[in-house]
């Protein structure tokens, strides 16, 4: 099938690549574009390693055609420390409070957190586990990760205080 | 504390592109035998409902829309749905929204379950909507899942159907034909089998506003985030001085289409829902299902469920009710 072009931002950074109708974005950021923060857990839209944010939510991006992806706006875990390298607080805080083990999960479960606090900054333990449920980890038990989104948003909440 | 790698692990090589045999690009052997991608097929992205309805009725050509591709991405990737053609929607600001017009409640095919949670409009006129898009598949789904590709999928494991019978909705499809409405009643026929025909696009969903004060529940029994229902039931009703005055209950995952469970509703009405009437309907609703045997358990099992789903969904209707 003739390839398409295509057009999108990823991580700030225009990208134009030509694929095939039936790439997967997913595979385009990891295969074509280097991206490999985004991992592909089950391929069968459950385990949420795969996850981007996209135009603003949160997706999976083995579950999105890369040309369903032209015009969009995407982040990775890649895209969220600073120019300097400097950590994202979810980034910090995930390594502060041990919010992995093995790692394979986390570029998705702090995209994902990043997207949930963008949407509410105060969130209780429920909500958060409620706002996790499409992410999966095998290793952790979950109670470091909620801990962690947990720090990191009173660390983000105090940063916008400061700075108002 | 920082520690630093050995210098093995340094130098490992973790970039796909670099790593022979490894990658699933085009052109690599690996990608075709690979069972999760999906067949080749070409891509259109029209920019009005009628540049999508010439797509979807090119003569020869097996074409599909996509709407949120929940249901369709993970079918193609198995190769159980090998569309030649796919037409995306995601353009068509026209097929999103909510709105109430003239005493119900009129949404955009293209809404996702995420706006439907989030709609305040919902939330006044119609509950049931929200408390149901919340038990569905997990966040990153909701943000792409449209309550149109919900409807038409067919699958009966989908759960806003059985909302929508018991809410007596109709459906708005549009073809080359023109416009037409289809109750929901009367729209499915079988798995993957709905009365939309080949070349028709769902385009908006009514729903008459139920009455001010009614109860509501949406009871779903699932294994675990993201599951598709055990048992589900729907319950919508309307008590007057401690009398039920109107109710209707259907199901969800117990038939090869939701079920709407007719007699069990009307066991409701006249009565004030004490716990013999709730039993009796839970008794009229079992006795329509007809599951089948899967991962989520046997038959008896699943029938069992959906009396319990039943029960727990009118008692919560019921105390909802005002
Ligand atoms: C991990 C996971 C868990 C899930 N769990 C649940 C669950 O618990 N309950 C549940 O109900 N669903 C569940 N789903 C399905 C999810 O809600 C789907 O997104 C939804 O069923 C389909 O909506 P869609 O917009 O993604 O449709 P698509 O996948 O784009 O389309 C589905 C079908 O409908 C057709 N279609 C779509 N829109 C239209 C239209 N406007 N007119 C005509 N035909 C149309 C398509 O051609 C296709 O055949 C789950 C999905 C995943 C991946
Ligand atoms: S790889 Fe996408 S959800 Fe698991
Ligand atoms: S840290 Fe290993 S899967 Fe989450």
């Amino acid at each position: 099938m003739a390839k398409m072009h295509i057009k999108l931002t990823v991580n700030n950074r225009a990208v134009e690549a030509l694929a095939e109708p039936r790439l997967l974005l997913i595979h385009l950021l990891r295969e074509e574009l280097g991206i490999t923060g985004p991992h592909i857990g089950c391929d069968t839209s459950h385990c949420g390693a795969c996850t981007v944010d996209m135009n603003g939510k949160s997706v999976k991006s083995c579950t999105v055609f890369a040309v369903q992806a032209s015009g969009a706006e995407i982040t990775t875990v890649e895209g969220l420390a600073g120019a300097d390298g400097s950590l994202h607080p979810l980034q910090e805080a995930f390594r502060e409070h041990h919010g992995l083990q093995c790692g394979f999960c986390t570029p998705g479960m702090i995209i994902r957190a990043y997207r949930m606090l963008q949407e509410n900054p105060n969130q209780s333990e429920a909500e958060i586990r409620h706002g996790i449920s499409g992410n999966l980890c095998r290793c952790t038990g979950y109670l470091t990760i909620v801990r962690a989104i947990r720090a990191a948003a009173e660390q983000m909440n105090r940063a916008r205080e400061a700075a108002e | 504390m920082r520690f630093s790698l050995p210098a093995k692990w340094e130098k490992a090589e973790t970039d796909p592109r670099k790593i022979e045999g490894r990658t699933r690009s085009p052109g690599n052997e690996l990608w075709e035998e690979c069972e999760l991608i999906p067949a080749p097929f070409a891509y259109h992205r029209p920019q009005s409902l009628q540049e999508a309805i010439g797509l979807l009725t090119q003569p020869g050509q097996h074409a599909r829309v996509v709407a949120g591709g929940h249901s369709l991405i993970p079918m193609m990737k198995l190769r159980l749905a090998k569309p030649e053609q796919l037409i995306d929607l995601q353009d068509l600001s026209e097929l999103r929204g909510i709105r109430s017009e003239s005493g119900a409640m009129v949404i955009g095919a293209m809404t996702t379950q995420h706006e439907l949670i989030g709609s305040e409009l919902l939330a006044a006129s119609c509950p049931i909507i929200r408390e149901t898009s919340l038990v569905i598949a997990d966040p990153q789904v909701r943000y792409c899942g449209t309550l149109g590709g919900n409807l038409a999928n067919g699958d009966p494991g989908n759960d806003m159907p059985a909302v929508m019978l018991a809410l007596g909705a109709v459906y708005r499809a549009q073809g080359a034909q023109g416009e037409r409405d289809i109750p929901a009643r009367d729209f499915y026929r079988g798995i993957y089998s709905t009365a939309l025909l080949d070349g028709e696009i769902l385009t908006a969903i009514h729903i008459p506003i139920p009455a001010e004060g009614h109860g509501w529940a949406y009871e779903k029994q699932k294994r675990k985030v993201g599951d598709y229902a055990t048992a589900a039931a729907a319950v919508v009703m309307t008590m007057a001085s401690g009398i039920c005055t109107q109710a209707a209950i259907a199901l969800t995952n117990l038939a090869d289409t939701p079920l709407l469970a007719q007699h069990a509703g009307e066991a409701l009405v006249g009565s004030g829902v004490d716990e013999a009437v709730i039993t009796e309907a839970a008794r009229r609703a079992q006795g329509i299902t007809s599951p089948s045997a899967d991962v989520r358990g046997p038959v008896d099992f699943r029938v069992h469920v959906a009396g319990v789903m039943v029960r727990r969904a009118i008692a919560r209707a019921k105390q909802r009710a005002r």
